[in-house]
C-alpha cells in the first residue's frame, strides 16, 4: 500500500524519535540519524519496518531522527505517523497496538 | 597477555614500553627512589622576560617532554599561546604531559600532532574532537592515561621526566613567587601544577599580573622557577569554572542523591570525625545538600572534605560542619574565593592528595567517596574514559585514587537515553571492581558481594531496594535492548594505567 500524504510524528527531545513519511516508489527506504546508530541502528530500522508492515505500507520514504528512543516509543511514533499518512487517524488501528 | 580484570593487553606495546599488567589494588610497602630535577644556578635577577618566543628558544628542544596544568579548564589561554610558538618554531617529537587536556586545547593539540610537533601524550583524559582524533588512530604512539595520583607518582619516579613546564598563574613576582588566588583569572588551588613546579628541569611561569616582590602567600616558590613571562591575559575568568552552582531539579538525580545519602548515613563510617569526597556533577552536589541536613540532625561533624572542591562544600566548612577542606582543585569561583579567606581550606599538591607511592596520601585516610560512571559492569569495574561508541571522551581524574576510600559509592542512572549504564562488561576498565563497594541507581542499590559487612548494614533500609548487580544489569537490558557489540581494530591508541603504574586496560582504534 502507498500512503496518501506526507506526515510527521514525534519530537527532537531526548529519548524521543521524529519520523516523517513521504511517498516513495522503491519499497520502504529508511534514512536514519541516531547517536546510537552503531549499537541500535538495525534494531530501530527493524521496529519501523515491522510496524509499517502492520499497516500494509510497502512503498514509502522514511526520514527518522532518533534521540535515544526506546523500542516502545519508536513503535508508538511509527503508528502515529502511519495513520496520519494514511489519513486514518480518526479510526485507530487497534490491532496494531 | 591478560591482567587481573580479565583484559587482553597488546603484548607488542606492553613489551616495547616495558609495562606490567594490573594485578591488585593493594600497593603494599615497597621502598622506592624518587628523582630530583636539575638546577641551572642563578641569583634570580634576570628571570623576567616578555616574549614566549625567547623562552621557547632557550628551553625547548626536539624530543623533550613539556607540561602544562589544567586549572584554567576551558578558560585557558596559556596552552594555546605557548603551543602556537612551539609549532611555529618547527620543534618536533615532543611528549605532551599536561595534568589534563581541556576542550579549549583540542584544536591546537590536533594541529601539533599533524605537524609532528607532538608525537606522544600522557594526560588524565581528553574529550571532544581530540578524543575522536586519537580514537581514529591519528596519533602514532599510544596515549598514556594516568590518574592524578598516578601522574604524581610517575613524576616522582621519573617515569614522566618533565624538561620544561609552562605554568600559567594569575599572579607572580619577578622571581616566580605565585599563587592561584589573586588576580583576574583566579582558580584557587594550584594542586596539580605544584608537581610540575617541584620536579621539572625548567619551570616557566606565565602571568598577566606582576606583583611587587616578594609575593605571598607563595604556592609556587622562587626556588623552583627559571623564567617569568608577562602576557596580556592568562585566562578567561568566566570559563574557568561554573559560576554559581545550581542544585539539580532533575527528579532522577535527586532520587539517586537521596539514596546515596541513605547509604552514607546508614554505613558504619557516618560518625563524628568522618571524611568524604564528592565530585562536581548534579547528583554529587545534591548529595552534599542531603548530607548537610543529616550531619545537623545527627550532630555529626566531618574532619575533612577532599579533592575537587565546590561551593556547597566550602559552605559546610564555613558552617563548621567540616573542620578542614583539603583542596587539590576548585571547580567553581565560590570554592576558589573561599580558599583565600578561610585558612582551614588547605591547598594540597597531587602527591599529597593521591600518590600511592607515599608516606601516606590523603586518599588513604578517606572514609567515604561518591564517584560517577559512564559504565559499570557486573564485576563492579567502572569506565569513565570511553563513550558508548567506544570513542575516548573522558578522564581518569582522581577516580582510581579516591576509590581506595573505605566506602566507595558509584552514583549513576541505570540507563541514559537508550544506553545502559550497568552492562555485562565495560568498554574500558578504569577503576577495578575491587575498589567499588556500592552502586546507587534510581531503582535501587547493589552492594559488592565482597563487602559482607555492608550487606548487613545496608541490606534492609526502608525505601532502598537492594539488588544484585546482575539483576540491575538485566533490568537495564530489558529497557533498552541488547546493543550490537562495538567494533575496534587491533591497533592500540591508548593505555590506561592503574595508579601503581601497571596497565589496567588498552583502548583500540574504533572501526567506522
Amino acid at each position: 500500500m502507498e500512503i496518501k500524504q506526507t506526515a510527521l510524528a514525534g519530537t527532537l527531545e531526548s529519548s524521543d524519535i521524529q519520523i516523517m513519511l513521504s511517498k516513495g516508489t522503491d519499497g520502504i527506504t529508511i534514512d536514519l540519524e541516531s547517536d546510537v546508530e552503531k549499537q541500535f541502528g538495525d534494531q530501530i530500522r527493524k521496529v519501523i519496518t515491522d510496524t509499517l508492515a502492520e499497516f500494509d505500507i510497502d512503498n514509502v520514504k522514511v526520514k527518522a531522527v532518533d534521540k535515544g528512543a526506546l523500542d516502545c516509543v519508536i513503535k508508538a511514533r511509527t503508528i502515529a505517523v502511519a495513520q496520519r499518512a494514511l489519513q486514518t487517524q480518526n479510526q485507530p488501528a487497534w490491532e496494531a497496538f | 597477555m591478560k591482567n587481573n580484570v580479565n583484559r587482553e593487553l597488546p603484548d607488542d606495546v606492553m613489551n616495547a614500553l616495558d609495562y606490567q599488567p594490573y594485578q591488585t589494588t593493594n600497593i603494599g610497602n615497597p621502598d622506592i627512589q624518587r628523582v630530583a630535577p636539575s638546577v641551572h644556578v642563578q641569583t634570580g635577577d634576570d628571570k623576567l622576560v616578555d616574549s614566549i618566543e625567547d623562552v621557547v628558544k632557550a628551553t625547548v628542544k626536539d624530543g623533550m617532554t613539556i607540561s602544562f596544568h589544567h586549572h584554567f579548564r576551558n578558560g585557558d589561554f596559556v596552552f594555546n599561546k605557548v603551543m602556537r610558538v612551539i609549532i611555529d618554531a618547527g620543534i618536533k617529537n615532543l611528549t605532551l604531559a599536561p595534568s589534563s587536556l581541556t576542550g579549549v586545547m583540542n584544536d591546537m593539540v590536533i594541529e601539533a600532532i599533524k605537524a609532528g610537533t607532538v608525537t606522544n601524550i600522557t594526560s588524565s583524559g581528553m574529550r571532544g574532537s581530540l578524543g575522536d582524533f586519537v580514537s581514529h588512530g591519528n596519533l602514532k604512539n599510544p596515549v598514556i592515561f594516568r590518574s592524578h595520583g598516578d601522574r604524581a607518582r610517575a613524576i616522582e619516579h621519573g617515569d614522566i621526566k618533565i624538561d620544561v613546564a609552562f605554568l600559567g598563574v594569575p599572579n607572580a613576582d619577578k622571581l616566580g613567587n605565585a599563587n592561584g588566588m589573586d588576580g583576574k583569572a583566579v582558580f584557587g588551588s594550584l594542586g596539580y601544577a605544584l608537581m610540575d613546579a617541584q620536579y621539572a628541569n625548567k619551570v616557566v611561569l606565565l602571568t598577566d599580573n606582576l606583583m611587587p616582590y616578594p609575593n605571598t602567600p607563595a604556592s609556587i616558590k622562587q626556588t623552583q622557577v627559571d623564567y617569568v613571562v608577562q602576557v596580556d591575559q592568562v585566562g578567561d575568568p568566566d570559563k574557568i569554572g561554573s559560576g554559581a552552582t545550581r542544585f539539580t531539579k532533575d527528579p532522577k538525580e535527586l532520587k539517586i542523591a537521596s539514596t546515596v545519602n541513605d547509604v552514607i548515613v546508614n554505613s558504619p563510617y557516618f560518625k563524628d570525625g568522618f571524611s568524604f569526597q564528592t565530585g562536581s556533577g548534579g547528583a554529587a552536589l545534591a548529595v552534599t545538600r542531603y548530607l548537610r541536613q543529616a550531619m545537623i540532625d545527627n550532630k555529626i561533624k566531618a574532619s575533612f572534605a577532599l579533592g575537587g572542591i565546590t561551593k556547597p562544600t566550602t559552605d559546610l566548612l564555613n558552617e563548621g560542619l567540616i573542620d578542614r577542606v583539603m583542596d587539590v582543585q576548585d571547580f567553581d569561583k565560590g570554592a576558589a574565593d573561599s580558599m583565600h579567606t578561610n585558612p582551614k581550606q588547605q591547598e594540597i599538591d597531587a602527591s599529597w592528595y593521591a600518590d600511592p607511592d607515599n608516606k601516606g596520601a590523603m586518599v588513604d585516610q578517606l572514609d567515604v567517596v561518591i564517584l560517577s560512571a559512564l559504565e559499570i559492569d557486573t564485576k563492579f569495574n567502572v569506565n569513565v574514559m570511553t563513550g558508548s561508541d567506544g570513542v575516548i571522551r573522558g578522564a581518569v581524574g582522581g577516580h582510581q585514587d579516591a576509590a581506595t576510600a573505605k566506602l566507595t559509592i558509584i552514583s549513576a542512572p541505570l540507563v541514559r537515553g537508550r544506553i545502559a549504564t550497568v552492562v555485562p562488561d565495560v568498554t574500558t576498565v578504569v577503576t577495578p571492581g575491587d575498589s567499588i563497594d556500592v552502586l546507587v541507581t534510581e531503582y535501587g542499590i547493589a552492594i559488592n558481594p565482597k563487602r559482607k559487612d555492608l550487606q548487613e548494614s545496608l541490606g534492609h533500609l526502608a525505601g532502598v531496594p537492594v539488588y544484585t548487580i546482575d539483576e540491575l544489569q538485566k533490568m537495564a537490558a530489558a529497557k533498552v535492548g541488547t546493543p550490537k557489540p562495538l567494533e575496534f581494530t587491533d591497533r592500540t591508541v591508548a593505555l590506561v594505567e592503574y595508579r601503581d603504574g601497571s596497565v589496567i586496560d588498552a583502548i583500540h582504534e574504533v572501526k567506522d
